[in-house]
């Protein structure tokens, strides 16, 4: 009898880390997208690993919606100057300055759809083959069925009904002029498992994952962090509120919960212990049923 | 307890990849969804979304299996047309579910769903016994090595919860999978509608005295489902930091695709044949003593030899076939029938090379195991041997002996589409 057993949290790590190095072996130009929320540091983390003591063998990109909180922003660049990392910003205002894209008016106003545009001309200005971001499938249905390597045509675009079959742990990257491919190296983890190894790893997060007191407003029995990019009603009170977010994206669609735990144990109870899911809290998938697949479509991550 | 060590209890947990076949009306998407609600993995804002759901399409009760059903098209045809992963853990587990759609035009989907099982669900009903569908799903979970079958069988709801007939089935099927080279291979009664022994132990059948399905999930031994006797590390990158730090290291990184290595063992590198001895196992967390499948390392030698990616380390005294010539059982997965003279493009571990067709001994007909000598075109979810010449010699052993290194996929290179998973005899 062997002894020779790996954790689960040892066997998802050794699986991310043997499909970043496929990327860098099969693509020419490949990019990390990184928003400074908590999947993309855990692949971060895991590129790290994979080509340790080397540095990490491609650049970081960060599409910008310039509705962040502030907290990410210190942090990521924090982090890409402690690690020395070359980190491209792609800018969803630049997008719209250049006429790419117009802005949502109103309430609800959001640039979360935006973000494709900006995100498919930094590709394309970049020339960059591949973009690897921390998706996971258990995040919604749609993204379910997406593959590890996620052929994309040249315009950007994912097909659900024509993906190529993936088997075992070979990765077909192969592909035409002009197209290029999504990688998603922790496809197979959950909220709960990213927590864990933050935990395992002791991974550096940004602190509005903790509890902490901001001003906050509820819409649609959604808590919203009061920012300069959300416009409120009138019959929409501001109050100071302890807080936490499971999720980091856009300010105007991203919303808090209501928590006191401020350390990754007491987060890990809560999660354990949650009865929502983390993109509960946005609003950009409530739109329609089919909302993420419609996006993914047209070349969302 | 305190409530760190509450949290530090979840990181003792392992991993099992199963997946679940089924046809149309087992109750399949059902059972995943009795596993996932049972098992408290629905969220309050999922089943809302199900309810009403179930309610826009006149359901008499929650439909759990549109918990399952993903893309649109499925939604509106209600069935699962591609491979789906779900994802679910108890204290002691974590469980990734590749649910399968069970037709026999998405024997592709199966095969793919079945590839990194280390388990399968056969979903049987107890109304119709062993169907042709029964015997396709039991084939390709052997063929594709998976090591534990589960018969789970099902709507016993619908038969009064009957011992007799459960017995008789089990029979049955304990005769037809008698010919499967799978070992390990259990039953279970259940209903997935009413969750009869999935989660909790059913009332209406005392007469069986097993786990419940989740209890045999959580506690179905998987550390030797990997091989570690044979050594294979096919290497993926050369790590060469050329840094002030590390101004000569030289690691070869790579994931184990076979056996244990350890600091100090003798190694050959393959193709070139040159000997040499690990001098060590670097990870970012510390070097290792010693190393195994599936774990992602990189290897350190004593000497300066030639290795770059697509070559094998591998222990002296245990090599595997170092050959151009292979002999395979081919799923075929494109539109494009197979070219009988055609070229592809192979995928086989870290290796890209090409390979001609040299023949294609028989189609399998994987209803009846039947060898079909005199049709031999190969079209979308047919079964075939066949045999290959590659461009360069590949390092491989039987699939049967190491799914890593016995598997390798098919590229047509004018569409760079995989079109067929194949399993070296």
């Amino acid at each position: 009898m062997s002894n020779y057993n790996l954790s689960h949290l040892k066997e998802l790590e050794a699986e991310a880390m043997f499909v970043i190095r496929e990327v860098v072996a099969q693509f020419e130009n490949p990019v990390l997208l990184f928003s400074g929320g908590k999947d993309s540091i855990v692949c971060f983390h895991l590129a790290r690993k994979a080509f340790f003591p080397a540095k990490v063998p491609f650049p970081l990109m960060h599409v910008d919606t310039g509705h962040n909180f502030p907290e990410t922003i210190a942090f990521r660049d924090r982090l890409m100057k402690e690690t020395n990392t070359k980190l491209i910003v792609a800018s969803v205002q630049d997008s719209i300055d250049q006429g790419r894209v117009v802005e949502e008016k109103g309430l609800l106003a959001s640039r979360n759809k935006l973000q494709t545009t900006t995100l498919l001309d930094g590709i394309e200005n970049n020339k960059f083959d591949c973009a690897m971001g921390g998706a996971r499938r258990d995040e919604e249905k749609a993204r379910a069925k997406e593959r590890f390597f996620s052929h994309r045509d040249d315009f950007g675009q994912w097909d659900p009904k024509n993906q190529r079959p993936e088997l075992w742990n070979i990765f077909n990257g192969k592909k035409n002029m002009g197209e290029h491919f999504r990688v998603f190296p922790i496809s197979n983890w959950t909220e709960m498992d990213i927590w864990q190894y933050i935990l395992q790893e002791k991974i550096d997060i940004p602190e509005i994952y903790f509890s902490h007191t901001r001003p906050c407003f509820v819409r649609d029995g959604i808590i919203m962090g009061k920012t300069d990019f959300v416009p409120t009603k009138e019959t929409e009170e501001v109050r100071d509120m302890v807080v936490r977010f499971r999720t980091i994206g856009d300010a105007t669609c991203t919303g808090a919960v209501a928590s006191t735990a401020s350390t990754l144990e007491e987060i890990i109870e809560e999660v354990a212990s949650t009865r929502v899911t983390e993109r509960g809290g946005r609003s950009d998938d409530k739109r329609s049923e089919a909302a993420m697949e419609d996006r993914k479509k047209e070349g969302y991550f | 307890m305190s409530k760190g060590k509450e949290a530090n209890s979840y990181l003792d947990m392992d991993l099992l990849r199963f997946t679940t076949a089924g046809s149309v009306d087992d109750g399949k998407s059902t059972l995943i969804g009795r596993m996932l609600y049972d098992s408290k993995s629905i969220f309050e804002d999922q089943m809302e979304a199900i309810e009403k759901a179930s309610e826009k399409k006149g359901d008499e009760r929650v439909n759990l299996a549109l918990l399952t059903d993903g893309l649109r098209a499925e939604r509106e045809q209600g069935i699962t047309i591609d491979v789906a992963y779900r994802y679910f853990a108890t204290p002691k587990r974590k469980f990734i579910i590749a649910d399968t759609p069970g037709h026999i035009q998405y024997t592709r989907n199966m095969i793919t769903g079945a590839s990194t099982a280390n388990l399968a669900i056969i979903l049987v009903d107890a109304r119709h016994g062993i169907l042709e569908q029964t015997a396709r799903h039991s084939f390709i979970a052997s063929m594709l090595g998976i090591p534990h079958i589960i018969y789970c069988i099902n709507k016993m709801d619908l038969v009064d919860y009957s011992e007799e007939v459960y017995e008789n089935l089990k029979e049955e099927l304990e005769h037809f999978s008698s010919k499967l080279t799978t070992k390990d291979i259990r039953f279970i009664p259940i209903s997935a509608l009413f969750g009869d022994n999935v989660v909790n132990r059913s009332k209406k059948m005392d007469w069986y005295e097993g786990g419940t399905l989740l209890y045999t999930l959580e506690n179905v031994h998987i550390a030797s489902d990997h091989n570690h006797i044979d050594c294979r590390f096919p290497v993926q990158n050369v790590i060469r930091p050329q840094s002030a730090e590390y101004p000569d290291y030289r690691g070869f990184a790579g994931r184990i695709a076979g056996g244990v290595f350890r600091k100090g063992d003798e190694i050959m590198a393959l193709p070139s044949g040159f000997t040499s001895k690990i001098k060590a196992i670097d990870t970012m967390d510390g070097e290792l003593e010693e190393a195994f499948a599936p774990m992602s390392v990189t290897i350190r030698l004593e000497d300066e030899i030639d290795i770059s990616r697509g070559d094998m380390i591998v222990r002296v005294n245990n090599k595997p076939d170092v050959t151009q010539d292979i002999e395979a059982m081919v799923c075929w997965l494109s539109n494009t029938p197979l070219n009988p003279n055609g070229k592809y493009a192979v995928k086989h571990t870290s290796n890209d090379v090409r390979c001609m067709i040299k023949e294609i001994n028989y189609k399998l007909d994987i209803n009846t195991l039947h060898r079909n000598l005199d049709d031999r075109s190969v079209n979308m979810n047919d079964i075939a041997r066949i045999k290959i010449r590659t461009t360069k010699p590949l390092f491989v052993d039987k699939y049967s002996r190491n799914r890593n290194t016995g598997s390798f996929v098919l590229i047509d290179e004018a569409t760079n589409n995989t079109v067929a998973a194949c399993m070296v005899i």
